[in-house]
């Protein structure tokens, strides 16, 4: 059954065709065919996903890796590339979610999209054009298709961010995630170029993933800290952290089940993924990796400090995303791999339950301001208010989601954002200040979403007169999905409850073979290695009496180890404990500060305001980051290309080119006039081809 | 000296199966033509053709592989020869589908004579590629190009059609004259026409290579192969022809004829006349060069789309050229590469411009081109892929094409050709985007109105392409073959 991986990507592109090609017709006729197609889609390549996934489990740890070649790809030279597939518990993790989550959102999309005229099959055509791409991206077993995976989700969403393109905000939207992108991707695919390359010069040419990680030993660690940064770079855009996150605020112009789906669940996560995926090569480079915990605990950081503030609904889960990502590289940074995919996997449950949660308020919202003819902005929370009777489903999930994002004990976030807060501690690779960094994160985390949660399901309702009896309950088609993913929200934590609460962190062991050769195992062995040569070089010397020696001494060095092992899980043990339980204070004491101020005594943000009007308006304005930029590189860039379209451009190439251009068509109508149209002509034109041949060949005859 | 003897040769029905079934349906189309009433039955000719060719197209996959010489090594049968049997076929194929709904404006064209004719035109192209003998040759060119000058004339009621069938008649003639001289003044230095006992002869007599009486040969084959492939100086017919002949038939002669005669040109060359490689490069690199950089200029100045297309093809010659003049076996797998990516880029652009063709003429002014894009949004999609491939932008067949060509003029040490062939592909791409701003940037001018195409056209212009993005963007597939069949090629 695994031969049969193809199917998975096989189904979105064969909907992807129907839809782009025959869309515009369908929809004429019936427009249930058009979701019916998409929808199918995913769900077949869902279950696909499923099976392989179950039939894996059934096998051996050790042996959960099949490689498959679809078909050559590019062959040419010393590059030899395959579309081929891999199924091991990474990819079957990420494909499994991808699908999944994915189908629920296009699920969703039936009943946000249910307007749009005319375009509703384009929506749908980018969406399954979405999931092609991103199935590639984690089925690949090579770096290239893993790339072209990453350009595929990378266009579907500009497309989707611009996709009500009409409107200015949305289109500079789409460009600026395409630019920032851009400098992503240079970085991204100058590392792989450049571990291409360096691999080479030890001849292994090879981007397959399997072949890059058991050759990987052979480049030096500078190399490879060069590789790892580079491939950050990509991360940092793609993954929006800081300085390339800017594009994924303003990203949230696209429509709501698109920022769930590929601005929060899928796409942002895939440089968490793809870290993850090169976990033996980051293993490398300690410096590489302190430099992603550390982007990663300061974006988790900073983000959440703008999204305390924010009154758009979509930017205060927007900031939220990037600063949850942040926590997810702060993970892989501090070498504790399996916990950032955990906290990809529970995030992408809770944070896309927020978006839909968001988009269901927001349907409603739009409805209720579009019978009074208002034209108040639907997505500021300020408009919003008592929506908790008005909308309880979108209600209740929504609260089980902020729930699990703030880290209450026993919701899903709790598990994986609590591993990543301990490893952030404990890791060899960790640092106390990256844990209160993220500790002090998690408190803003809880503040902001609850004072989300209280702005818009409680008090008194806001919206303007009239409005109010209008809303309601969004259909079932968007309110299933949020049932679904509230479930998956509040108990996809129990797929890794850590050691210390009793638990035996399945997830953990079960992406073991993937992690398998982590940065302690590789010490390991080269500790064996080293031991063994000592062992020898003993031997030769001492003889028997220093063998015997040696032996006694070993033992002894055991003991001791085990001992001392014992020793430091208890004491662990009790950290643990300790940790755990101060975060959760603090996020409570974020809920608690949340409630104060939004519901008990609600005049106080407006007097912390006008307290302090600098910090306020710092993070209201996002630290004038985009103004920054704006002074530092675009203006600059400006005022340079200015010049050089002016001065140089202008002058001298167009100068140039015209000149070129004017003198091949004027050698161009001389020719024409010679093509007079008499066969005689022609034939005299052969003739003399003839001699010119007949002579050059009796030169070189005679020569 | 050896004697011609007249040698009944054992009968090998599979060396030539393809082109049997090919001749079969020929005869069988021109029967049931005669029997059928004048512009009766529409298209059952055309679908009987159709059949022919599919079922030639089928033997020929099947029997790829087999090596054999076949009736004393007049038809070699290897992996070369099944590639052009493969273009040939796919190449009738397509003008087949063309001409069932262009035929329906022209009635003209509507009878067994023109899809006989087209038929044996396709057994003389895949002999000139299983042909192991220089008179095999001749006979094969001959029977190609007689049947292709009576179909460019087919339009007998428009005096430009006759003119052109009549300038290529004329022309043809004079050309095949040189060849067979040519090969006369080979057979006279060799004593053999036999391709491989040729070689031989010369291994065993390398004082015979360097006379002038094998070198003026060379010239004058030079001279016949140079026509039929639109080599400059021997191109001036190309445009007049092109623009003459029906529609339906100017991609067939763009395409077909130039497999056929650059199948033959590297059979002669590199088979029978290897030894002489080094001197013929010099001049063959100068002629490449001419080629491509004429072809492009000149088409920069075109308003007839058909002319445009001539002037193309002239420059596609240039750049076969170059994989020519390289000379190894990457430049060979590289031009029959291109032969099929040309094949389904020309064919696929020829039938959307024939696509245009009603009663009582045909839109072939680039104006008439204008806003049609948005018109008829599946037509200008068609021709944007297959002017994009022309031009060599990738992920069209266009593009790979060149590139493996191109990459084998560079590890030959042709750089500098290589460097001109890159510069000319930027030249053209500006008459080849020139269409597609055209079509998609310019308001309705004039009122051009395409009749419903009907499906056989539709599914032509789908599998053309399918045939360029699947060149494009998965080439391992038939450059894989094309590698094959340069490597299995009968020495």
């Amino acid at each position: 059954m695994f031969d049969k991986v193809w199917l998975i990507p096989i189904f979105p592109i064969i909907g992807v065709l129907i839809n782009g090609l025959l869309g515009r017709r369908i929809e004429n006729i019936n427009k249930s065919i058009i979701h019916w197609i998409a929808c199918g889609a995913v769900a077949l390549s869902f279950i696909v996903t499923c099976i392989l996934f179950f039939q894996m489990l059934g096998l051996p740890a050790d042996q959960r890796l099949y490689e498959f070649t679809w078909f050559d790809w590019i062959s040419g030279g010393v590059l030899h590339t395959y579309v081929a597939y891999q199924i091991d518990p990474l990819s079957m993790l990420m494909c499994l979610f991808v699908t999944g989550v994915g189908f629920l959102i296009h699920v969703y999309s039936i009943g946000y999209m249910e307007t749009e005229e005319g375009r509703y099959y384009r929506f749908f055509t980018y969406l399954n054009l979405f999931m092609f791409s991103m199935i590639n991206l984690v089925l690949a077993n090579n770096y290239l298709l893993l790339f072209l995976g990453w350009e595929g989700v990378g266009l579907c969403s500009y497309l989707l961010i611009g996709f009500w393109f009409s409107e200015e905000a949305n289109a500079i939207a789409g460009k600026k995630a395409f630019i920032t992108n851009r400098i992503g991707d240079f970085g991204f695919i100058i590392g792989l170029l450049l571990l291409y390359t360096s691999l080479g010069e030890h001849g292994i040419w090879t981007l397959r993933f399997s072949e890059v990680f058991t050759h990987v030993h052979l480049l030096s660690p500078q190399v490879a800290t060069a590789i790892c940064l580079l491939l950050f770079v990509g991360c940092t855009a793609k993954s929006a952290q800081i300085p390339l996150y800017v594009w994924l605020p303003d990203a949230m112009a696209g429509p709501t089940p698109v920022s769930a789906l590929i601005h929060a669940a899928t796409m942002v996560t895939s440089g968490v993924y793809m870290i993850a995926r090169s976990n033996i090569l980051y293993s490398m480079s300690p410096f590489a990796m302190g430099v992603v915990a550390t982007f990663g605990a300061l974006t988790a950081l900073f983000a959440a400090s703008i999204g305390l503030v924010q009154n758009d609904i979509k930017k205060v889960l927007a900031y939220s995303t990037v600063s949850q990502l942040g926590y997810m590289f702060l993970g892989l940074g501090v070498g504790a791999y399996a916990a950032g995919m955990f906290h990809v996997l529970t995030h992408a449950f809770f944070k896309a339950l927020l978006f839909l949660g968001a988009g269901s308020v927001i349907h409603s919202m739009h409805h209720g301001l579009h019978k009074i003819h208002s034209h108040v902005d639907a997505q500021d929370m300020r408009n919003m208010g008592g929506l908790k009777s008005k909308t309880p489903i979108t209600y209740v999930t929504f609260l089980i989601a902020t729930l699990a994002i703030s880290g209450i004990p026993g919701f899903s976030g709790f598990f994986s954002k609590d591993e990543i807060l301990w490893q952030a501690y404990s890791s060899p690779h960790g640092h106390f200040i990256l844990w209160l960094i993220g500790a002090v994160a998690a408190g803003m985390t809880a503040f902001y979403m609850f004072r989300l949660v209280f702005m818009t399901f409680f008090n008194e309702c806001r919206a303007p007169e009239g409005a109010e009896e209008h809303l309601h309950e969004s259909p079932k088609t968007m309110t299933v999905p949020l049932m679904v993913l509230a479930f998956l929200a509040a108990v996809g934590g129990y797929l890794g409850v850590p050691h210390a609460l009793g638990g035996s962190n399945r997830f953990e062991r079960y992406l073991e073979p993937v992690m398998g050769l982590g940065p302690e195992k590789l010490l390991h062995k080269a500790g064996g290695a080293v031991a063994q040569g000592a062992h020898a070089a003993a031997e030769a010397v001492h003889g028997a009496v220093g063998h015997a020696a040696a032996a006694v001494h070993e033992a002894g060095m055991g003991h001791m180890a085990e001992a001392a092992h014992h020793a430091a899980e208890h004491g662990s043990m009790f950290a643990e404990y300790l940790l755990m339980g101060i975060s959760v204070a603090i996020a409570l004491v974020g809920i608690f500060l949340a409630y104060t101020m939004y519901i008990k005594k609600r005049d106080i943000p407006e007097k912390l305001a006008n307290s302090y009007p600098f910090l306020y308006r710092l993070l209201l304005n996002k630290w004038y980051v985009d103004e920054l930029y704006e002074l530092t590189v675009i203006k600059p860039l400006h005022g340079f290309s200015v010049l050089l379209w002016k001065g140089v451009d202008v002058a001298i190439v167009d100068g140039i080119v015209n000149g070129v251009a004017r003198i091949i068509g004027w050698f161009s109508g001389v020719i024409r006039y010679i093509q007079s149209g008499y066969v005689q002509s022609y034939a005299v034109s052969v003739v003399l081809g003839t001699v010119v041949l007949l002579v050059y060949y009796i030169i070189k005859a005679i020569s | 000296m050896e004697m011609l003897e007249f040698v009944v040769p054992a009968l090998n029905v599979k060396a030539i199966l393809p082109q049997a079934i090919l001749s079969l349906t020929a005869l069988t189309v021109l029967l049931v033509g005669v029997s059928s009433p004048h512009n009766k039955k529409t298209s059952s000719l055309g679908y009987l053709s159709l059949v022919g060719v599919v079922v030639a197209l089928i033997s020929t996959l099947m029997i790829n592989g087999a090596r054999e010489s076949a009736y004393n090594g007049m038809v070699l049968m290897d992996g070369f020869s099944s590639f052009i049997t493969l273009i040939v076929c796919i190449v009738t194929l397509l003008t087949i589908l063309s001409s069932i709904n262009y035929q329906r404006f022209f009635p003209r064209l509507n009878c067994g004579e023109y899809y006989c004719l087209l038929l044996f035109a396709a057994v003389g192209m895949s002999f000139m590629g299983s042909a192991g003998n220089l008179l095999m040759i001749f006979l094969a060119l001959e029977t190609m190009s007689i049947s292709i000058y009576v179909l460019a004339g087919f339009k007998s009621d428009e005096a430009q059609s006759i003119e052109s069938a009549m300038k290529y008649f004329l022309l043809g003639a004079f050309a095949s004259g040189f060849l067979l001289f040519g090969f006369a003044l080979v057979y006279g230095c060799t004593g053999t026409m036999d391709l491989v006992k040729i070689s031989a002869f010369l291994t065993a007599h390398p004082e015979v290579i360097h006379s002038k009486m094998l070198m003026g040969g060379v010239a004058l084959m030079t001279v016949g192969f140079g026509f039929k492939v639109a080599m400059f100086p021997f191109h001036m017919w190309t445009p007049d022809v092109y623009e003459g002949a029906p529609t339906s038939i100017t991609g067939f002669m763009a395409t077909g004829v130039k497999a056929a005669a650059f199948a033959a040109l590297l059979r002669v060359f590199f088979v029978a006349l290897g030894h002489l490689q080094a001197d013929w490069t010099g001049i063959m690199w100068l002629l490449a060069f001419l080629t491509m950089t004429i072809g492009n200029v000149v088409a920069l100045s075109q308003t007839n789309i058909k002319r445009m297309l001539a002037y193309s093809s002239i420059a596609h010659a240039g750049y076969l050229l170059v994989g020519f003049v390289a000379g190894s076996k990457l430049g060979q797998s590289g031009i029959l590469f291109y032969l099929l990516s040309y094949a389904f880029t020309n064919l696929g652009a020829f039938g959307v411009i024939a696509l245009l063709g009603r009663d009582g003429g045909e839109y072939t002014s680039l104006d008439d081109f204008a806003g049609l894009g948005f018109k008829y949004p599946l037509m200008g999609l068609a021709m944007a892929v297959f002017m994009f491939s022309m031009a060599g932008i990738p992920p069209a067949s266009g593009f790979m094409g060149k590139f493996y060509l191109f990459s084998s003029a560079m590890k030959a040490g042709f750089i500098w050709l290589a460097i001109f062939g890159v510069i000319n592909s930027v030249i053209s791409l500006y008459y080849y985007l020139r269409v597609v701003v055209v079509m998609y940037f310019k308001e309705v001018e004039r009122d051009v109105v395409m009749p419903k195409p009907s499906a056989a056209v539709v599914v032509g212009l789908v599998i053309a392409a399918i045939g360029v993005l699947q060149m494009g963007i998965f080439p391992s597939y038939f450059w894989d073959m094309a590698r094959q069949s340069v490597q299995a090629m009968l020495m």
